[in-house]
């Protein structure tokens, strides 16, 4: 069966490299895991730079240092200019916190492509609750200049939930204000802490539907005026009628490296009941084609139904494996996004829940060790 | 006319052949665009330094088999303009 897979299966060519989990932040919709605090182990230089040459040999062309925040780690200008040597293009995500102009600088020289800057909110007050940190903002506003005076390409992320939709205005305006290149109006994806939180995070359908008309009505404003910034608006899937076409395939052009060396085939893959292959004993070749964990979802042998029958299967892959295992029980199951999902009315009550929702920030729970552990005592 | 003017790659895209991919691509922020064979050739020409007729010139003495191309080069020039993959410089 893994010699028939090997045969239609393409190259990852998207490696996301998750430096580390640490983060001076405590964003309450991380996608790290609810118990990473208890994953304290992180590759070392040389095997990060083992990893990034067995990548680029199969293919890989795109690489992402994430995390947590990748600026903790303090060999990440080697690994950018091991990156670069090896012909990737290379995106640093990062929250620019512990971020300077002279790193801006040592980055650009190391080879860096590209910086993404992620922001909670489009004003001090509300950025800084959700992030948890007195002084993010302002760093981030400084940082943000600093990357385009280096000459960088430069993406701006939003995570847009119920309590920082309505400034889309506000935020676009920060953006062009900044001179973004791309900004990403991401809503959040319910995995991680975003799914614990789910209640307090996800925007009603009236909040959506007014956030969309003012992103077109602004995307129209910067043809008119004949900016270039381009604005991308993640909807959130709760709201669609069909899943999403997770990842473009499970194990199809992605693949994620976590801090200790887990190889998986997305960054929330880990929260499923899979034994997933671990850099350190395996060749990522060996991983990507043969391992039981990456050819688990591959193909549509696996799909029960609706999805085996469905004739849109190949278009959105029975949607995202980890939204059917956190709101079902079991990942086989089709993504209960659709409508054809005998678990659909999981995501109609999250609807109806999110009408009627009244919590605060300070219900939400925050990104922490200490609550990492709480939640994982046992 | 854009035969005078000097066509570059925007800053932040590179451009690259694949060996594995067996084809050149565009590389951007968190983006890759695979290029057919024709669209490979004209933006391995595109160098921010030879306006658009030193190109054409360039691209019909490699494939004289193709005939003259000027029009195809321009075409597809302006659409990589549009999709912000190159400006004139």
């Amino acid at each position: 069966m893994t010699v028939v897979a090997e045969a239609r299966v393409g190259p990852p060519l998207w490696l996301l490299a998750e430096l580390t989990y640490r983060c001076p932040l405590q964003c309450p919709y991380c996608s790290n895991p609810l118990d990473y605090a208890s994953q304290q182990q992180e590759l070392s230089t040389e095997q990060w730079l083992d990893v990034l040459r067995q990548g680029r040999a199969m293919g890989a062309a795109q690489l992402g240092f994430s995390g947590g925040e990748p600026l903790v780690r303090q060999d990440l200008p080697e690994l950018i200019a091991g990156a670069r040597d090896l012909g990737y293009y290379t995106n640093l995500i990062t929250s620019g916190i512990g971020l300077t102009e002279a790193k801006v600088q040592a980055f650009a020289e190391a080879g860096l492509d590209h910086i993404q800057v992620s922001f909670q909110a489009s004003d001090p007050e509300l950025n800084n609750a959700v992030a948890g940190s007195r002084k993010a903002f302002e760093q981030k506003l400084a940082m943000a200049r600093a990357v385009k005076a280096a000459g960088y390409p430069m993406v701006l992320n939003f995570v847009i939930h119920r309590h920082n939709i309505h400034q889309m205005n506000d935020i676009l305006a920060l953006c062009e204000n900044l001179d973004a290149d791309y900004v990403e109006l991401a809503t959040c994806q319910y995995y991680g802490w975003a799914f614990k939180n789910r209640e307090g995070l996800m925007p009603s359908k009236a909040q959506l539907v007014q956030a969309e008309q003012e992103v077109n009505d602004y995307r129209h404003d910067l043809r008119t005026r004949g900016r270039p910034m381009k604005v991308i608006f993640v909807t959130p899937d709760y709201y669609e009628e069909r899943p999403k076409a997770c990842m473009n395939g499970w194990g199809n052009l992605f693949l994620t490296v976590a801090p200790d060396g887990t190889a998986l085939p997305c960054h929330s893959a880990r929260l499923l009941p899979i034994d997933f292959p671990n850099v350190q004993t395996k060749s990522l070749n060996d991983i990507w084609y043969h391992s039981p964990g990456f050819n688990h979802y591959r193909g549509d042998s696996w799909m029960p139904e609706p999805c085996r029958s469905c004739d849109e299967k190949d278009k959105d892959f029975g949607g995202c494996r980890c939204q059917a295992y956190l709101l079902t029980g079991n990942a086989d199951n089709a993504d209960p996004v659709c409508s054809k999902s005998p678990h659909n009315d999981r995501i109609l009550a999250a609807r109806t829940a999110a009408d009627h929702a009244t919590a605060g920030l300070d219900d939400l729970i925050y990104r922490n060790a200490r609550n990492s552990k709480l939640l994982y005592r046992g | 006319m854009t035969l005078e003017k000097t066509p570059k790659l925007r800053r932040g895209f590179r451009f690259q052949w694949e060996p594995v991919q067996q084809s050149h691509v565009l590389l951007y922020p968190e983006g890759m665009v695979k290029l057919n064979g024709s669209a490979g050739a004209i933006l391995a020409e595109v160098d921010g330094v030879r306006p658009v007729h030193q190109i054409i010139h360039s691209l019909e003495q490699q494939f004289p088999e193709a005939g003259p191309l000027a029009a195809d080069v321009e075409a597809f020039l302006a659409d990589a303009v549009q999709q912000q993959w190159i400006e004139w410089s």
